[in-house]
């Protein structure tokens, strides 16, 4: 690790004016940046530590919606009563990701930047265009099982890791943002990059922006699911993970979302599959069309061919799962 | 022997000063000097030359005290391929411009603290000249050639004639199976504080073997071994992977005595993956002929197994086979894969622990073609005497291991018909295996001491590696000399004690009990003769006579298994598993229990979880990190999960007749898992780990399922 300076700024304004300096980075519950720090792979030069600015609350919103403060951590928000009945996906994300130590320490904010858990990222001696643009992908023919199905480029096929930003993506949140200049509010949809030929650009924050919270508009009718098909029953990245939502009424489809973890660079919204369920009939080939369509124009790189299958399976059942809970 | 303390499931002695943090581990050694501290600079590529080191920034680095490489290592003894005592073997670091594989240390650099130490350790610029490896264990086979390193008579084995019986077979199995790279993962890494007083080195070192670290060092440094102490009072885990002297020991060694002052090192975790050993990857064909009855004509295990070039290791998966089941025609290979990777060597249960993930799946399987239960088919092959050397078994009681697991597990309620039991959406299977192991004991030698308090000191230069022995120890030594347990302390891990095989092949409680014993028998006579007590002091030797010439000594267990499979996505979940072994008179009921356990859950760990991946363009493990790397969580192993062992005393094994308990428990436990996995959902995966996308890949091709 290198030696670096350490500030703990006491507002949102001094943070953004601190992170001015070269080199600066925000230090959310560090349980990515420090790992990365100790291998090397990120070396900023002064941290400005933001887990104690005032952003550790969850207040309502209009229309039972919930402005979540970026301090708030994994463990407050899974298990916080509100989102637990109104944005049940959000809390079964949330406990499905990392461990009980992980998520004590995890923030909101820090959990939407964390950064992708692709090997060859981690490792210094091997090429890796995010790590060093330019240097070529070590995935791409290399061992990739974990690695993306949609999204990706010749450049990078890592995908995003989080659980929580698949529910966020599914739940339409937004994404409060400052910086010296101000304040602004973009979709999550909007947030995440994809990697094209530039994979070390990752979001569409401009330097320096603070996210101080995540905004979840009003809960949607239906019934609810997370599934996160992994290879150990915990403490394990998703190989694929699904948010779903089915509002059934008179036994047909009134309304779906469906976003996928696992596949892609970034949170995958698969907005033609869930146009496609609305009006149908609620029945298993309905679902298992929108799993198909959801998967549409996915590519393998060979250890993670089977993704595609199993996201299109994933999906149909958290889908057929997520409608049996609400039916009628 | 009711009222015996041998046997009583006693806590550990040395647990209270575990839980405290009281106990020393290598890496918590307070030097008397000020303690440096060195971080290795590795290879990054697999197979080539150095052609130049740049120094020069991490030298002017803060903190720095040495930065060394094999430009300025001092002179060692060189590396000896062949040894009668593989890990005595010098292990000189540094003394050379080849790279032999990805991962070797190529400098070290010491400094103040870690910290700088670490930052400097990345300033280090190491220029190679990269050459072409071999990495792929993909072509094994046209790679293969005999094992140089061991007989051929341990290599192979013929009896009757394989071939003629394999046709004669009503039903056969032709299969084969591949298991992957185990990287050695303990909690505690390998890690060394060296320090020096004058000629004399104190190194403190997280070994299994002392007395053979003691000699590797002494040799790799070219001193008088008179003049090297090993301490390793206390270690975090071994299994195996901590047989060998690593780099941390030699290197803290040598800059310790250059810049005269204690120097720590500790391997990071991502080194363990390539610089501590690995358990090689083998491919293993299995060949079964039976008559219509179920019982055996034939059996063949042919092994393929990686191995370093530089450093050949047999992985000896079918030896046990030689001795498993009665079959007139038999034969067994091992051949290895020469490829410039890390160096395999020994993991829990060598040779066993993936021997029987390949025939005990192939037994199953004759099972399912035969129509018959599986336990039966185990039952019709049950040899009489050792079928290839045609010797009594010492003890055998797979039988009544067999029998006593089916009853408890209640097998009897397994679906005979694959994939017909369902719970929701999980599809749910039982499956069983046998476990085998084979029993050793070497010489050993202990000294008990007894001041005139009654109180006892028992010194020898074995070591706990988690597993008991402190406790064991005590047991035996309060019941030989009559005292309470509380009134004996026992001092492990110096190289100064009486010399011990130290742990490793489960025959640490054997051997080092057999000594134990004679020193407490040489005790027990001189207070008998009016001596003492007060500043009595008594040695024991014990060596194993020709018991293991006249008998096959093996310990056995059979492992039940009930596991659920996701009907959509093809993850498997452990839902209960029960083994029941026979492991000779049980030394201490709870320490033998956890280690059984402990075993089992490593067999859930290789059906379904575990693999190191090489990328064979670069000879490295890719992931090489507990987060890439996935052994089972919590949340894996189900509160079902239990070891019952069978009363038992084998006299041939050792005099206080207990046989090797701690590599059992992962024999067959990972087999016992892939035939439940069968029995779930029809899906036979052959290559391990069994994976969702495995299981996935026979759901959508159910014709090609049954094959690799």
């Amino acid at each position: 690790m290198k030696a670096f300076t350490y500030e703990r700024p006491a507002d949102t304004a001094a943070a953004v004016r601190a992170v001015a300096r070269p080199g600066a980075k925000f230090l959310g519950g560090g349980t990515n940046l420090l790992d990365l720090m100790k291998v090397e792979v990120e070396t900023p030069t002064h941290l400005v530590d933001v887990t104690r600015l005032p952003l550790s609350d969850i207040d309502d919103a209009p229309n039972g919606g919930l402005r979540i403060g970026a301090t708030v951590t994994n463990s407050e928000l899974s298990n916080d009563k509100r989102v637990r009945e109104r944005f049940p996906m959000l809390s079964l994300a949330l406990l499905n990701g990392a461990s009980g130590q992980l998520r004590n320490q995890a923030t909101t904010a820090g959990n939407l930047l964390q950064r992708t858990r692709c090997y060859y990222f981690y490792d210094p001696s091997k090429p890796c265009n995010k790590r060093v643009p330019g240097s070529g992908c070590s995935a791409l023919n290399g061992y990739n099982r974990i690695h993306a199905v949609l999204g990706g480029s010749e450049a990078c096929i890592a995908v995003h890791p989080s659980d929580m930003a698949v529910a966020m993506a599914a739940l339409d949140a937004e994404v409060e943002v400052q910086s010296i200049s101000g304040t602004r509010l973009l979709k999550i949809a909007d947030l995440h990059r994809l990697p094209g030929t530039s994979p070390q650009q990752e979001t569409n924050l401009a330097a320096g922006e603070l996210i101080t919270a995540v905004v979840l508009p009003t809960p949607p009718g239906g019934g609810q699911v997370y599934r996160k098909v992994r290879d150990r029953a915990s403490y394990a990245f998703a190989l694929v993970s699904v948010a779903a939502l089915v509002e059934v009424k008179d036994d047909h489809i009134t309304a779906a979302r469906i976003a996928l973890g696992g596949v892609a660079p970034k949170p995958w919204r698969a907005l033609d599959a869930e146009r496609l369920l609305v009006g149908q009939a609620v029945n298993d080939d309905a679902f298992a069309a929108a799993g198909e369509a959801a998967v549409a124009g996915a590519q393998g790189h060979g250890h993670n061919d089977f993704k595609i299958v199993l996201a299109a399976r994933t999906v149909a059942r958290a889908l057929a799962d997520a409608a049996a809970q609400r039916k009628g | 022997m009711p009222d015996s303390v041998i046997g009583q499931p006693l806590d550990r002695v040395d647990g209270k000063a575990k839980v405290t943090g009281a106990a020393r581990y290598a890496g918590d050694t307070q030097a008397t000097g000020r303690l440096a501290f060195g971080v290795i600079v590795t290879s990054t590529i697999g197979q080539g030359t150095i052609s130049g080191t740049d120094t020069a920034a991490a030298k002017r680095a803060p903190g720095v005290l040495m930065v060394m490489t094999h430009e300025n290592a001092p002179r060692q003894a060189a590396f000896k391929h062949a040894g009668e005592d593989r890990h005595a073997r010098p292990k000189p670091q540094l003394t050379e411009r080849v790279v032999h594989h990805h991962g070797e240390p190529v400098a070290l650099v010491v400094a103040e603290t870690f910290e700088q130490a670490n930052a400097a350790a990345r300033m280090v610029k190491v220029s190679c000249k990269a050459e072409p490896g071999l990495y792929d264990f993909n072509d094994a086979k046209r790679l293969a050639r005999t094992p140089r390193e061991i007989e051929e008579s341990k290599a192979h084995s013929k009896v009757g004639d394989f071939d003629k019986g394999f046709a004669q077979g009503a039903v056969k199995i032709d299969a084969t199976y591949s298991t992957p790279y185990q990287n050695h993962n303990p909690m505690e890494p390998p890690a060394s504080v060296a320090e020096w007083s004058g000629e004399k080195l104190t190194i403190h070192s997280a070994v299994q073997l002392v007395h053979s670290a003691h000699q590797s060092i002494a040799d790799t440094l070219k001193i008088p071994p008179r003049n090297v102490e090993v301490v390793s009072e206390y270690i975090g885990g071994g299994f195996g992977g901590k047989l060998p002297v690593y780099a941390d020991a030699i290197l803290a060694a040598l800059a310790a005595r250059e810049l005269k002052r204690p120097v720590k090192v500790v391997m990071t975790r991502q080194q363990m993956f390539e610089m501590a050993a690995h358990r090689a990857a083998t491919l293993q064909r299995v060949r079964l002929a039976a008559d219509g009855e179920g019982k055996l004509t034939a059996i063949a295990h042919e092994v393929w197994s990686q191995s370093a070039r530089m450093d050949e290791y047999t992985e000896s998966a079918a030896s046990s086979t030689r001795a498993i089941y009665a079959a007139p025609n038999r034969l067994t290979r091992h051949l290895i894969v020469p490829l410039d990777l890390p160096v395999a060597d020994s993991m829990r249960a060598p040779g066993d622990a993936v021997g029987q993930l390949a025939v005990e799946q192939a037994m199953d399987e004759l099972a399912d073609k035969l129509n018959l239960d599986p336990l039966e088919l185990r039952l019709r092959n049950e040899p009489a005497e050792d079928p290839e050397k045609n010797i009594p078994f010492s003890t055998r009681s797979l039988v009544a291991c067999l029998k006593d697991g089916a009853e408890r597990f209640g097998w009897s309620h397994r679906a005979r018909t694959p994939g017909t039991m369902k719970d929701g959406q999980w599809l749910v299977g039982m499956g069983m295996a046998t476990a085998i192991r084979p029993n050793f004991r070497r010489p050993a030698s202990a000294r008990v001491h007894m001041d005139e308090r009654r109180h006892l000191t028992v010194e020898m230069d074995m070591t706990d590696v988690g597993t008991g022995s402190y406790t064991i120890f005590a047991q035996v030594a309060a019941e030989l000399l009559e005292v309470p347990v509380e009134d004996v302390t026992v001092q492990l891990g110096h190289s100064g004690y009486p010399k011990t095989p130290g742990s490793g092949g489960s025959f640490g409680a054997a051997s080092c009990t057999s000594a134990l014993r004679e020193a407490c028998i040489a005790l027990k006579a001189k207070l008998d003769a009016g001596q003492g007590p007060g500043n009595l002091s008594a040695e024991g030797k014990s060596e194993p006579g020709d018991e293991y010439k006249k008998f096959s000594q093996y310990s056995y267990g059979a492992n039940f298994a009930e596991v659920a499979v996701d009907a959509t996505t093809g993850e498997v979940r452990l839902r209960r598993m029960l083994g029941v072994f026979d492991a000779g008179r049980i030394l201490n009921a709870k320490t033998a229990r956890s280690q059984l356990i402990g075993g089992m859950i490593w067999g859930v760990s290789s059906a379904l979880h575990e693999a190191g991946i090489v990328d064979p363009r670069f000879g490295s493990f890719v992931n090489n990190d507990l987060a890439g790397y996935h052994v089972p969580v919590h949340a894996d192993i189900p509160a079902s999960l239990d070891a019952v062992m069978l009363a038992g005393f084998d006299d041939k094994s050792s005099p206080l007749g207990s046989k090797g308990v701690g590599e059992l428990g992962i024999c067959g436990a990972g087999a016992a898992i892939a035939n439940a996995v069968f029995n779930a959902c029809g899906v036979r995966v052959r290559d391990y780990p069994i994976t969702p996308d495995k299981i996935l890949n026979g759901f959508l091709r159910p014709n090609l399922a049954q094959q690799r």
